[in-house]
């Protein structure tokens, strides 16, 4: 059992759940409210230094009473030892979390893609859009246990809504924070940009 | 050709025999010119575009055949070999180039994946170019070996020798999409789109 699962029950207290011991790696649960503090504080603690974020990803288990997990593994570089953070959530419930963009920049595309996937919604995200499934995508998360595998629409829906894409969507300028070099561009797609051109988002406003 | 056969046979005795022998001609001419010389247009995905580069290279060498410059460019491009899966993301691309390609053009599916889904039936993928494209040749396999690409190939060759300029049904016409968007009606898309093997012993709705 890796020592710091001992001393994140010893600074957190009760929001830190069981801790256990898989294949040689400690399983940390923590309560998603203390998501942030607990890995800004495996992040920055002497003796702790968590400092690389290998992974983010997410478990759902067909086993409808377990809840879903959203998993983090985290390395230390210098003292070369892992530890793997669960966060339990209700797949029926509230799925939103606190994102870790703010402590690991490369969280950011690991959380748009557990929200492409899942549907788990992180709060603070600078950019949270899907990143595999194209963003006009209507049918939902697709590794979600009630997804059924072959999509939820029929396959002439799908075929055409694939083929009513635009291969050349553009983002909109607002997305692309590229202002400055607006006057440069030439006229077309100084059109597009404006238009943005990536038809109907489900969900959104 | 067949109908030009045809024709022949009808009017053996006909004023038309001289026409019908310098259409034949004509179509001869032409349909060589485009058989031999065939620009393939690459559209790789998955495995089967490793097949197709060896098929490319000094061994199987398909520049025998007159498929020496690979047009990368759907613009001088004849024949479309769409070498592996194809998800759905990626279907309204093939269809931009398949319309930017110039007439005539053909289509060639290259294994199970892009002819039928393959063992990908799920909701990414495409099941079967032909809900996208019109298809000539497909051929089978996962990944085919480089002789098989030959022969899909070849037939395409065989396919395009009896084509006619001056027959409407022989003819190649531009098939664009309909008012709905789509090439096929919806029931036929669903129904090529069937599971089949062993994909049916998965469901819709688990």
């Amino acid at each position: 059992m890796n020592p710091s699962a001992e001393a994140l029950r010893a600074t957190f207290g009760s929001a830190i759940g069981r801790a256990v011991e898989s294949c040689g790696d400690t399983i940390v649960y923590v309560d998603r409210a203390a998501l942030l503090d607990v890995m800004a504080w495996l992040r920055d603690t002497p003796g702790q230094q968590y400092d690389y974020l290998v992974d983010v990803t997410a478990v759902e288990y067909r086993d409808r009473e377990r809840p879903l997990e959203l998993v983090y593994n985290l390395r230390s570089l210098d003292r070369r030892v892992d530890v793997r953070v669960k966060v339990e959530l209700d797949p029926r419930g509230d799925l939103t979390v606190d994102s870790i963009v703010p402590l690991w920049r490369g969280a950011d595309w690991l959380e748009r893609e557990v929200y492409d996937m899942f549907g788990v919604a992180f709060r603070g995200h600078p950019d949270l859009r899907r990143i595999l499934m194209w963003e006009t995508y209507a049918e939902g998360h697709p590794l979600r246990k009630d997804f059924p595998l072959r999509g939820r629409f029929s396959r002439a829906e799908q075929v055409r809504q694939a083929l009513a894409a635009n291969p050349e969507a553009h983002y909109s300028l607002e997305e692309l924070s590229i202002a400055a070099a607006y006057d440069e561009l030439p006229p077309d797609m100084r059109e597009r940009l404006r238009r943005g051109e990536r038809g109907k988002i489900p969900h959104s406003e | 050709m067949k109908r030009v056969l045809e024709t022949k046979e009808v009017t053996g005795q006909s004023p038309n025999y001289l026409l019908a022998k310098a259409q034949d001609l004509i179509d001869w001419a032409v349909n060589s010119s485009r058989a031999n010389s065939l620009w393939p247009m690459p559209f790789g995905t998955a495995c089967c575009a490793i097949e197709f580069m060896a098929t490319a290279a000094s061994r199987y060498d398909f520049a025998r055949f007159g498929m020496e410059r690979q047009a990368f460019s759907p613009r001088q491009a004849d024949v479309l070999i769409c070498a592996g899966r194809l998800p759905f993301k990626l279907a309204p691309v093939i269809r931009r180039i398949y319309d930017q390609m110039p007439q005539p053009k053909w289509v060639i599916s290259m294994g199970a994946c892009a002819s039928t889904g393959g063992i990908f039936d799920n909701y990414a993928m495409v099941q079967g170019i032909d809900t996208i494209v019109p298809v000539d040749v497909y051929v089978p396999g996962g990944p085919p070996r480089p002789e098989g690409l030959l022969y899909g190939v070849l037939l395409l060759h065989k396919k395009i020798k009896g084509e006619s300029l001056f027959d409407r049904a022989a003819r190649r016409e531009e098939q664009p999409l309909d008012e709905r968007g789509l090439r096929l009606p919806p029931e036929q898309i669903d129904e090529i789109s069937e599971p089949f093997g062993n994909s049916v012993h998965q469901f819709r709705s688990a």
